[in-house]
């Protein structure tokens, strides 16, 4: 019997597809995302758009706090750590949280080293904007991948290009012949093997998810069409007017993201969203996406 | 033959690739994402995801009520699934279809970092022992009179048939070994 294996861990991400992991933070909010139909979420002590309000320095947030959202649910409880701090993931990997995001939404502990996810029996996620970045976190032991996009905008611009860069380079791997492939893994600066996995397959090695914006149903739709796996809905549940009812439309239209008639309705009625912020707003160095490439 | 696999979520992909390659010539694979779909099919396979969400999405678009209309329907659960088609879930009040005479206890061995690989010996698939992919899965904790108990990790039920329904705690879509998928096709074609 071995635990904690590649397989293992990369197969839960499996087990997520098709399906919406929200941000809670506390276990009233938990209990609405399970009876919504999320398949997983995401404890948090803040959701990135109050993160992003508040400022100072956002860590693991505290682990009474994650056991609170772990007793009151079934389905899988992800947790946040700070790039780099591997000693954050050890305390939550001891907590028995069922997945690791190593994230940027979190101020970095770390701004060379991203952490060895290999020496962990729990799967990590990690964002990227790029497919470079996603096949760096693979390498270093990812299970799975989401976009970065812009956590706590409620604005899909930044999504929306990172899952169709990633998804570009891949489509021009796959043309591309063997002895390109070289060039092309020193381009993206990521280990040639993926490099060659990935043109094999078509796709990621791993499950890759949609993150950072996402605050309608058209939005998570938009973004399946694209090519994500599933979706993270971060403060687009909590933020918006109708959070219950708002929960249960982006579970529904991730399942059924190509049926337009079906899209119009799931649509209807479900209160405002959270209000958003214009990217071109925001200044860099206010930026999350640019922490930990 | 057609075979669907249930497509609300989960890992759909896998199990179409599987079950394309264990029936290889012999009939057709569909993804089912609507009620109507059901009508057409001789088996259908529910796949690993989370059972809660799975069940929610049956209810809603009716595809309880299009499965309850087929009891011909040959039926494959795994991991979540299995859940599904259990009479009884352990400690939780959740939406199953009812329709094995088992009980499931859910996230049976623990949380993610329990989960495991083992090879198991299923004498009905032969000698050879199955590899199999265990993910926060549930364990089948009591099995009724008609239903046939095929596979176990230490004491623990973890594949089970009744009739033309197979309950599976695992994921043999995870891995290259289709022994079980044909063997649900087998059941679903009427010849075991």
């Amino acid at each position: 019997m071995r635990k904690g294996t590649v397989k293992v861990k990369r197969g839960l991400a499996q087990m997520l597809k098709g399906g919406v992991i929200m941000d809670v933070t506390n276990a009233e909010q938990a209990g609405i995302a399970e009876d919504a139909g999320a398949v997983a979420v995401m404890a948090l002590e803040k959701v990135p758009a109050d993160i992003r309000a508040a400022g100072g320095v956002a860590r693991m947030a505290d682990p009474a706090k994650i056991q609170e959202i772990m007793d009151a649910v079934s389905i899988p409880v992800m947790a946040k750590v700070r790039i780099g701090h591997f000693a954050e993931a050890q305390i939550l990997e001891a907590l028995g949280v069922d997945f690791i995001d190593e994230s940027e939404v979190l101020t970095p502990a770390d701004e060379q080293n991203h952490i060895d996810k290999h020496k962990f029996k729990v799967p990590f996620v990690c964002g990227a904007r790029n497919l470079g970045e996603a096949l760096r976190r693979i390498a270093e032991g990812a299970a799975m991948i989401r976009t970065k996009g812009e956590a706590g905008s409620g604005n899909i611009v930044e999504a929306v290009r990172h899952m169709r860069l990633v998804m570009g380079e891949i489509r021009r791997l796959k043309g591309m012949r063997e002895d390109e492939l070289y060039y092309a893994a020193k381009e993206l600066q990521a280990p040639i093997d993926l490099v060659r996995e990935v043109a094999k397959l078509g796709r990621l090695p791993v499950v890759n998810f949609a993150a950072g914006g996402i605050a309608t149903p058209a939005d998570a739709s938009l973004m399946m069409q694209l090519g994500a796996d599933g979706i993270f809905v971060g403060s687009g549940i909590f933020k918006s007017s109708d959070p219950e009812a708002r929960a249960r439309a982006i579970v529904e239209a991730t399942t059924h993201y190509d049926d337009f008639e079906l899209l119009a309705e799931i649509s209807k009625g479900i209160g405002e969203p959270m209000k958003g912020i214009d990217i071109r707003q925001l200044s860099e160095k206010e930026l999350l996406q640019v922490r930990g490439v | 033959m057609k075979v669907g696999v249930l497509a609300l979520q989960g890992d759909v992909a896998e199990h179409l690739s599987a079950m394309k390659r264990a029936i290889r010539g012999r009939g057709d694979v569909i993804a089912v994402k609507k009620a109507e779909q059901v009508e057409e099919l001789d088996g259908l396979v529910i796949p690993g995801g989370e059972s809660t969400t799975i069940g929610k999405l049956i209810q809603k678009y009716d595809i309880d009520k299009a499965i309850g209309a087929r009891p011909e329907l040959a039926i494959f659960g795994t991991c979540a699934g299995a859940i599904l088609l259990a009479k009884e879930i352990e400690g939780y009040k959740q939406f199953s279809l009812r329709l094995m005479d088992i009980a499931v206890a859910r996230n049976a061995f623990g949380r993610q970092r329990e989960s495991f690989e083992v090879d198991l010996e299923i004498p009905v698939l032969g000698e050879k022992p199955f590899h199999a992919v265990f993910i926060r899965a549930p364990i089948i904790t009591r099995a009724g009179r008609d239903v046939e108990v095929l596979a176990k990790v230490d004491d623990a039920i973890v594949l089970a048939r009744q009739g033309r329904y197979l309950a599976c705690a695992f994921h043999p879509e995870l891995t290259r070994d289709t022994r079980l998928h044909r063997y649900f096709a087998d059941i679903a074609a009427g010849n075991l």
